[in-house]
């Protein structure tokens, strides 16, 4: 943490700056607006608090919420799973690859329909849509940061004796921790499109729901609001992700700047 | 008395892909009990394979090793090895202590006995201070230091050190190397040290057995008469050690001549004074 703390002000400056210039230019740019699709950003604004209210929030965000964990943590848990018995045997990578590649170019949203056949339209449904559309990049990524394990480290362990569940946790899942990670964050942001769209198609709650029936409506004004909102939710979830990939991951951000300092 | 290391006919053949190639052909020597021991050979003379097959970390084609009498099909717990490429050897997402740990772990060691070993093992080779930093913290000469600990602490029967310090810089290696001359004495632990660098090799065995290039047979053994005090200063410029060097520098330069593009039509290898005794094992 180098003069972590004498640059943080600026940090935030720059982190701040161009959202404050983008709001700033839609606020002024659609300030006139008497487009009934354009409101102004004044409108929005003003709309949003009377919209999204704690029981809204309660009602609305917190479901589709505890949906996407749900089905965020059943893909992660699966993929890191799976992709590390793939990963760890050549033949087994051999039969499933091919397959793999394939159900992975499958758009996520196209399960929809086909979840909804068999699970229903409730929060199973959902779950499934989104756990089915995040798995891929978590799996695919963590098969090839197991099967990248590097063959030094790997002779290692074995002369030390590491071997069977001590391997997996202290060699093979650190490891592929980048890796896994990077699928992690693909997930993320496929996992808040399918929360958005599973709602979209058949729903009583959630945000996605809630800005249909703005638009179903006419309440653009508070459709915009929900927007707003969903990004605001993206935006918190990736600081969030970050924070923990910090964590987690220090050990490898630290080796990557000095490996960089020192070329 | 029974050798704690011996290595018997041992050969190795890799196939794939249509090709065979013979890196070992028929090796055999045995380490003593608190020996330090240096193999040393030319460039590609299968060093690595054969250090690997000793470690149990390779299954030979032909012939066999035996430790302390028992022979070795995988790692065996008396065996400690230090690679040359510290930086992939150790585990960067585990600080120093947690990697000189980690082994200690896995042989089941109760948590006192293991801070002990730890402690020791990272102040024998200077690093007490460093234990909470994280490798690539650390210069190349230290993370090797680590490694070394990390075997240490391992309490092996014997120490296998593959070209250990082929990556430091000539000032951190000289410093390397008389650690491990002095971990030697001070421990009475066993040490077999593969290098390519001649006078590494004479510096610092007890005895040297030099190897022939690939298909290796051991082409000669040579007891290293030197007093057993030995620095980097005066060792260096004794007239003993300018002939052991040479005569050995010789016997690799004549390693390298003798393989002509046909090995196979090679005839007997140079045995001068080699510990073989045993035919080229014909199973495959």
């Amino acid at each position: 943490m180098k003069g972590g703390v004498k640059d943080w002000p600026l940090r935030l400056f720059l982190a701040l700056a161009l959202p404050s210039v983008l709001l700033a230019v839609w606020w002024f740019a659609s300030d006139d607006s008497t487009d009934v699709y354009w409101p102004p950003l004044r409108t929005i604004l003003t709309a949003f608090p009377d919209v999204w209210t704690g029981d809204r929030l309660r009602e609305d965000v917190l479901p589709s919420v505890l949906r996407l964990s749900a089905g965020y943590a059943c893909a992660a848990a699966a993929g890191v799973g799976l992709g590390t018995l793939i990963g760890s045997h050549r033949r087994v990578r051999a039969v499933c690859e091919p397959a793999l590649e394939f159900v992975r170019a499958v758009p996520p949203p196209v399960l929809v329909p086909v979840i909804m056949l068999f699970a229903g339209i409730g929060d199973t449904m959902k779950i499934a849509v989104i756990a089915a559309g995040c798995v891929w990049p978590i799996l695919l990524n963590t098969v090839e940061g197991v099967r990248s394990l590097d063959a030094v480290m790997s002779e290692t362990a074995r002369s030390y004796g590491i071997t069977g569940v001590a391997r997996l946790r202290h060699l093979v899942l650190p490891a592929a921790g980048p890796q896994i990670f990077a699928g992690l964050r693909q997930a993320l942001s496929i996992g808040i499109i399918l929360m958005v769209i599973s709602e979209m198609f058949a729903a009583d709650n959630g945000l996605g729901f809630t800005i249909v029936q703005f638009q179903r409506g006419f309440a653009i004004a508070d459709m915009w609001t929900g927007i707003l909102l969903l990004g605001l939710l993206g935006f918190a979830l990736s600081v969030l992700f970050h924070t923990v990939e910090r964590r987690v991951l220090g050990w490898y951000h630290g080796l990557r700047d000095a490996t960089r300092r020192s070329s | 008395m029974q050798a704690l290391l011996d290595v018997s006919g041992l050969r190795k053949v890799y196939e794939g892909s249509g090709r065979r190639v013979e890196a070992l052909r028929d090796l055999t020597f045995s380490v003593d009990a608190g020996e330090l021991v240096c193999l040393v050979g030319p460039s590609g003379c299968g060093k690595t394979t054969l250090l690997k097959c000793v470690g149990g970390l390779l299954a030979p084609t032909g012939g066999e090793v035996r430790l302390g009498g028992r022979p070795v099909t995988a790692p065996p717990p008396g065996m400690a090895v230090v690679f040359q490429e510290y930086g992939r050897s150790l585990f960067p997402w585990m600080r120093v202590r947690e990697n000189v740990e980690l082994p200690l772990r896995q042989k089941r060691l109760d948590a006192g006995r293991r801070r002990e070993l730890v402690a020791d093992a990272l102040e024998s080779v200077g690093l007490a201070d460093a234990a909470g930093a994280y490798p690539w913290q650390l210069s190349g000469g230290m993370q090797q230091r680590v490694a070394i600990a990390r075997a240490l602490a391992y309490e092996p029967e014997v120490l296998l050190m593959d070209e250990p310090f082929a990556a430091v810089d000539a000032q951190t290696r000289a410093d390397l190397e008389d650690l491990v001359r002095g971990l030697w004495q001070q421990r009475g632990i066993t040490i077999l040290f593969v290098t390519h660098d001649i006078d590494e090799a004479v510096y610092l065995g007890e005895r040297v057995l030099v190897l022939s290039s690939s298909p290796t047979v051991v082409q000669e053994e040579l007891r290293v008469d030197l007093p057993s005090g030995r620095d980097q200063l005066h060792t260096r410029v004794s007239p003993r050690f300018a002939e052991l060097r040479t005569h050995v520098y010789e016997q690799v330069q004549a390693a390298k001549r003798g393989a002509p593009g046909v090995p196979w039509q090679r005839g007997v290898p140079l045995h001068k004074d080699t510990v073989s005794d045993t035919p080229p094992s014909p199973t495959g």
